[in-house]
């Protein structure tokens, strides 16, 4: 892409920003500068510091020493969103869009356009028509925000952006929910903007995505800044080198042989169940099973049947060799089956609670003694799991809110985890996680399966099935259309199967 | 790995605040007692202070109740009506069965077990057609109060139900008697609130609660079964007024269309004022207990003095609720780190 563009002048720039929430420094004089018409990556670890000079450069936060320069001139953004009318706009992960209110209402909330007193819908509507068609975004101004995909959802907030005459926009992840189809769309729209001269700040855990699309890359690791460059200049692994400041070459653990003769654990026969058509596998103890397949290809919705989370139709349903019914999830977990959810901020953890209550709810009744919550003991597993899973946080009274992806997600697998599982099935690993956090997951998944406990692995990046699967079952439009293992674990093989070019006939 | 240190906490002023938000219902009580105090003095004679306690039964039972009805994310309308329908039946049926069973305890006895049974049954109406029949919590419970209130009316042919004027005698003591210098329903009313904060607080059952309030995705997939949960704390909410009802009845012996009006809104504003979050998710015995104290003490204070006329009870009563929440608010605040 171009790299001429370093000949504009910066829109934006912030110059030795330093940033600290009380005592706890998080930003060390970094710098970094946005161009028109450029799309600018940021990238490291959690906790690296990205969410803080992102909320820096949009005035949601103030930097404790420093300077934000707009168009060269020194300004203090105002704060909670008003440099907005600077043109600097933060797309936050969590869309701030009123779900009930058409595209339209929503572009232009706040600033309806009125003729004699009552609403102009004509020509409110026209106007956001008019946006849709230059972003290439097909839906219509009165569809309902609850209605839209959320790769649509993401498009309409950075309209109503545009709207506003933004000239920058700075989206946090905004990848991170999107299937790999809408991700290519989201793609040509950003291409898009570009070319109108916006410029685009985003973060992204995903690293061939950054390489793709950015036009130069700022790394940040640890509160400092590492190094900005030109995407050109860079491979996915060099960005990941960088941001953890080592080799990476052992993100995967290395594999133990699968015991193809172990006895099987789970065996499922004719499952039927919403988003879920005729499926059978098996797995067996120690195994690492990996489910792939596009999003709503049904893999979830088998696990969620599986583990009570949603009624089964029919089928059968084989633990440890014993058949079982309909079973609550509770019992699934008293028979050692547990699922670790996808959805981590709306399914897994009390987000308003401490650690302590959310590690202990899904193994409640294990900390029950004399019908009371032994919290002595609910301590001490506290301070296991933090051990165990490296759970960082500065003080364990916080409530989880403020724990970052990579910790939530480690703190929800040590939830899940406080039962001691047999079987655990895994969704969605390492969603929205840095790569370092990435690591520890996938070498605690491999230690897991050594010590003989059966782990289902459903994911959408392919290289970590690859990486750190034995089998994998690929499933599309509710049914399994191949189960891989050995050299059959490739990215080509598993494509084929997920988009149905090519379908092994099972039994 | 991951080597920067986690950010935004900032746990001095947050444990400040937190003790901002208990204690305040418990200053805002001791408020009350000065000014009462002040007004006058007889506002502290042990007359009045045990009058007060055992005004305060009624709703601070109920209110215990609703405590977990409010943290576990629902809302009960109906108790009030559904007191007032209970005390109905018992006067209905203790009436009718003294021709064979008489006017002694036994009576009296199968009259409160009578409220129980009911108290229990239709907290579990409320609680399936919350949770089976997946109606909003308000709708259920609204349509319950009408019920409720319309079948004591019809029950009571539109006027008064009395109770048999020995059974009354028997059943007297219960409200009008003291037991190492407490009357009865204080009695009651300490072992519902002992009970109610070893439960939420102490139990895993309460934990339950509190999760279904914060979020109930998270507590299915945590093997909660949110359903028997839920219905379980609308049987609880029954059980209090139950409760309630067995020591209100002997109080006037009567039942009308007027028993227990109002009481719903005076239990959830008693929840509201001792810091239990609205919207589920947070609850607090103890301050349900200081907030049933305020709101009877307020009444108390009206009719101590002449500066303010009795009957804008109900204008105090509403000003202490939004202050309430209003402080409670700019705690939370104050609390915690300016979030973005």
């Amino acid at each position: 892409m171009s790299a001429e563009t370093s000949a504009s002048a910066a829109i934006i720039e912030a110059v030795n920003i330093s940033k600290s929430f009380g005592p706890v420094p998080v930003l060390f004089s970094v710098s970094m500068d946005v161009r028109p018409g450029e799309v600018h990556a940021l990238i490291g670890e959690n906790g690296a510091g990205k969410s803080t000079l992102m909320k820096i450069l949009s005035g949601f936060h103030e930097p404790t020493s420093g300077q934000i320069r707009l168009d060269g001139e020194a300004t203090d953004l105002p704060p909670n969103g008003a440099a907005e009318q600077y043109g600097v706009v933060l797309i936050h992960q969590e869309l701030n869009l009123a779900e009930q209110m058409t595209v339209e209402e929503n572009v232009f909330l706040g600033r309806e356009v009125t003729a004699r007193g009552f609403l102009d819908r004509a020509s409110m509507r026209a106007t956001v028509q008019g946006y849709l068609d230059e972003i290439g975004l097909d839906i219509s101004p009165s569809d309902r925000i609850s209605d839209l995909t959320i790769a649509q959802k993401q498009m309409v907030e950075i309209v109503k952006a545009v709207s506003r005459n933004a000239r920058l926009l700075i989206l946090d992840e905004p990848t991170a929910v999107l299937t790999e189809a809408e991700t290519e769309v989201f793609f040509r729209q950003v291409e898009k903007l570009k070319a109108n001269g916006v410029a685009i700040v985003f973060v992204s855990h995903k690293l061939a995505e950054v390489k793709a699309i950015a036009d130069r890359v700022t790394i940040l690791r640890d509160g400092q800044w590492i190094d900005t460059r030109p995407t050109e200049d860079l491979t996915p692994d060099t960005m990941a080198q960088m941001m953890v400041g080592r080799e990476l070459s052992d993100l995967y653990p290395p594999l133990h042989e699968a015991d193809v003769d172990a006895e099987p654990v789970l065996e499922v026969d004719n499952l039927y169940a919403p988003g879920v058509d005729n499926v059978s596998f098996l797995l067996r103890k120690g195994e690492i099973l990996g489910f792939s397949g596009l999003i709503g290809s049904g893999r979830t919705a088998v696990f969620e049947a599986i583990c009570g989370l949603a009624p089964i139709e029919s089928g059968e349903i084989r633990l440890f060799g014993k058949r079982v019914g309909l079973m609550t999830v509770a019992e699934a977990r008293d028979l050692g089956l547990a699922y670790l959810t996808k959805d981590r901020k709306e399914k897994g953890l009390l987000l308003d609670k401490q650690m302590r209550p959310n590690l202990t709810l899904f193994a409640l009744p294990k900390f029950v003694r004399n019908f009371a919550i032994d919290r002595k003991a609910e301590e001490r597993a506290l301070e296991r799991a933090v051990r165990r899973f490296d759970v960082r946080a500065r003080d364990t009274a916080i409530t989880v809110d403020k724990l970052s992806g990579g910790n939530q997600q480690k703190l929800l697998l040590a939830k899940i985890m406080e039962c001691d599982p047999k079987i655990v099935v895994i969704d969605e690993p390492t969603r929205g996680i840095d790569v370092g956090t990435k690591q520890q997951i996938y070498h605690f998944i491999a230690a897991l399966a050594a010590e003989g406990v059966s782990v289902v692995v459903i994911s959408s990046e392919m290289p970590e099935i690859i990486g750190i699967c034995h089998r994998v079952v690929v499933m599309r439009e509710g049914h399994i259309t191949g189960i891989l293992s050995g050299d059959h674990i490739n990215e080509n093989e598993i494509m084929r199967y997920a988009a149905g070019l090519k379908r092994e006939e099972l039994h | 790995m991951i080597s920067a240190p986690e950010r935004h906490a900032r746990k001095p002023s947050r444990r400040y605040a937190l003790d901002l938000k208990t204690l305040g219902p418990a200053l805002a009580l001791l408020l009350l007692c000065v000014i009462g105090f002040l007004l006058n003095p007889a506002f502290v004679s042990e007359g009045n202070l045990t009058n007060l306690l055992t005004r305060s039964a009624f709703i601070g039972i109920i209110a215990v109740g609703a405590t977990f009805v409010i943290t576990a994310g629902g809302i009960d309308l109906s108790v009030g009506s559904m007191a007032a329908a209970i005390s109905g039946v018992m006067i209905i049926v203790m009436n009718n069965v003294v021709e064979t069973i008489g006017t002694g305890v036994a009576t009296v006895l199968l009259g409160c077990g009578l409220a129980i049974v009911l108290g229990i049954g239709a907290g579990w109406i409320n609680g399936a057609l919350t949770t089976k029949g997946k109606i909003e919590a308000f709708i259920v419970t609204l349509g319950t109060m009408g019920i409720y209130r319309s079948l004591v009316t019809y029950f009571a042919d539109g006027g008064t139900l009395a109770l048999n004027f020995d059974i009354r005698g028997t059943y007297r003591p219960v409200y009008y008697d003291s037991f190492l210098g407490l009357p009865f329903p204080v009695w009651v009313f300490i072992g519902v609130a002992i009970c109610g904060w070893l439960l939420l607080s102490r139990t895993a059952f309460g934990r339950y609660c509190t999760a279904i309030g914060s979020n109930e995705s998270v507590a299915r997939y945590s093997a909660i079964n949110v359903d028997a949960v839920k219905t379980l704390t609308y049987v609880i909410q029954g059980l209090c007024v139950s409760f309630a009802t067995i020591i209100y009845v002997p109080r006037l012996g009567s039942a009308s269309a007027s028993t227990g009006v109002l009481w719903e809104l005076e239990a959830i504003a008693a929840v509201i004022i001792g810091g239990t979050v609205l919207k589920g998710g947070y609850g607090r015995i103890g301050g349900t207990i200081l907030g049933a104290l305020i709101l009877t003490t307020i009444g108390n204070i009206l009719n101590f003095t002449d500066m303010i006329s009795n009957y804008l009870n109900g204008t105090m009563q509403g000003l202490i609720i939004i202050v309430a929440v209003l402080l409670q608010r700019s705690d939370w605040r104050l609390g915690k780190s300016r979030k973005t």
